[in-house]
């Protein structure tokens, strides 16, 4: 009976071991970033391209205020609610005393410099196919903002979802390399769809999601429930979506559809983003949402 | 059989009952509101097609749009937003609650509309490239409240 006990607690701790191995928060090596030089001027495009104002600025930002990031709205889910982190230069509240490799940690691995897993509401399933070059220009422009005191608010997650260390099964199940949507495309469709896919991370809302949470990229931008809301994402593949080109140009600038209804909600402040892009970005997304496989 | 029919009518009467009882009781202003809406999304489309090069442009049908435009905004729609008429309560409605919660600039943001409607009514007569130039501050106070006070759709 007491070896029966002892190889049960051997294979018990062996097993956890290895479930922790596997779990574990992995970071990037830390040469990774050693030959890159930042730019800020660069940066600002992918901070722009990359929406991060749009949910670590005020809900009711505009203007100069965009830059203030720090934190607060609140992203209801099936999980919990989470809270938009002070991501301003703020040493102390903020991230103002994040080095390149410490942000390229979270965007890629979405793990924080304390070594832990970050939750997914943060989109670093799609930020993970960001090029390490513009995640350093980034780091750079980043620096560039103003500093805000207010501490982050503490996320509204409860068992089992607060064990972060479950995370590393949920990056192991959804975080995937590669292209979803793959094939001969055009280098502006190519850039589109770094746009789209990586920066933009427009499959974040756009992609259903099963019920661990993770993007069905077999329906890519097919749209689906909003969480623990009402309505609707919309399918912006061909299926649904048949604005030409032009008409989806015109929407990330204007806001305005072809039958001049305007955006609204969340993805107003997105296209407050586009409209910041250069028009050959905008119509890059326009010529990859075209080539998006077509999904009911 | 006369009393399966009698139950059957009951039951009718019942579910027809449950049926409206369902119904928002602001079905009338929520429809209203639609249509004001529509009303403008109507006039933005003779002004928006012109001002994208889609339509040819005409001082005479542009300066109507306008005005009509600025005829919307200046309707009195004090009856139309009763509180409890919003999406939460209503689901044919897409008027978030926060636009009665406190801190709402719901007025300020209809201010900021006329305003950008009666710059419109002012170019839109002009020429072209002064119908181009209001289009853009005037769907800008579009968006800015669909941004804020707009649900999703279903």
């Amino acid at each position: 009976m007491r070896r029966i006990l002892r190889l049960f607690l051997v294979v018990a701790i062996v097993g956890l071991g290895v479930t922790y191995l596997v779990v574990r928060p992995r970071t990037l090596p830390a040469d990774t970033l050693s030959r890159l030089t930042g730019d800020a001027g660069r940066g600002e495009l992918v901070f722009w391209a990359g929406g991060c104002a749009s949910c670590h600025a005020d809900a009711k930002a505009t203007g100069d205020d965009k830059l203030v990031l720090k934190g607060g709205q609140s992203f209801p889910s099936p999980f919990g609610t989470f809270i938009a982190p002070n991501i301003s230069n703020d040493p102390i509240a903020g991230i103002g005393a994040w080095n390149e490799l410490d942000l390229a940690n979270a965007m890629i691995r979405g793990v924080s410099p304390e070594g832990q897993h970050y939750y997914p509401v943060f989109p670093y399933a799609s930020y993970a196919k960001a090029d390490l070059q513009d995640v350093v220009d980034l780091r750079a422009f980043l620096a560039t903002l103003p500093a805000d005191p207010t501490p982050s608010g503490a996320h509204e997650v409860g068992f089992p979802f607060n064990i972060r260390l479950s995370l590393g099964g949920w990056k192991l199940l959804f975080l995937k390399d590669g292209w979803v949507v793959d094939g001969d495309l055009t280098e502006e469709e190519q850039r589109g769809r770094y746009l789209a896919e990586a920066l933009g991370h427009c499959g974040e809302c756009h992609t259903p999601r099963n019920a661990l949470g993770g993007m069905e990229s077999a329906r890519w931008l097919a749209g689906g429930p909003v969480p623990a809301g009402r309505g609707n994402f919309p399918n912006i593949t061909p299926a649904k979506l048949d604005w030409s080109k032009a008409d989806i140009v015109e929407y990330l600038t204007s806001g305005f559809t072809p039958d001049f209804d305007s955006v609204g909600g969340h993805m107003a402040l997105v296209v407050e983003n586009t409209a910041r892009l250069p028009e050959a970005d905008r119509a890059a997304i326009a010529a990859y949402l075209k080539r998006v496989p077509a999904s009911e | 059989m006369k009393k399966i029919l009698a139950g059957l009518a009951l039951a009718t009467i019942a579910i027809t009952g449950v049926a409206s009882a369902q119904d928002s009781p602001f079905a009338l202003q929520i429809g209203a509101r639609k249509g004001v809406m529509d009303y403008r999304q109507l006039q933005l489309i003779t002004l928006g097609q012109m001002a994208k090069g889609e339509v040819e442009y005409n001082a005479e049908a542009a300066q109507k749009a306008a005005d009509n435009v600025v005829a919307s905004a200046m309707l009195d729609q004090s009856m139309l937003w009763p509180q409890g008429s919003d999406s939460d309560s209503n689901i044919e409605s897409r008027a978030m609650a926060s636009i009665w919660a406190e801190g709402s600039d719901i007025g300020a943001k209809g201010k900021a509309f006329a305003e950008a409607a009666m710059a419109m009514q002012a170019a839109a007569g002009v020429d072209l490239a002064s119908l181009q130039a209001a289009m853009g501050p005037l769907g800008e106070t579009c968006v800015a409240c669909h941004k804020d006070y707009r649900a999703p759709a279903n």
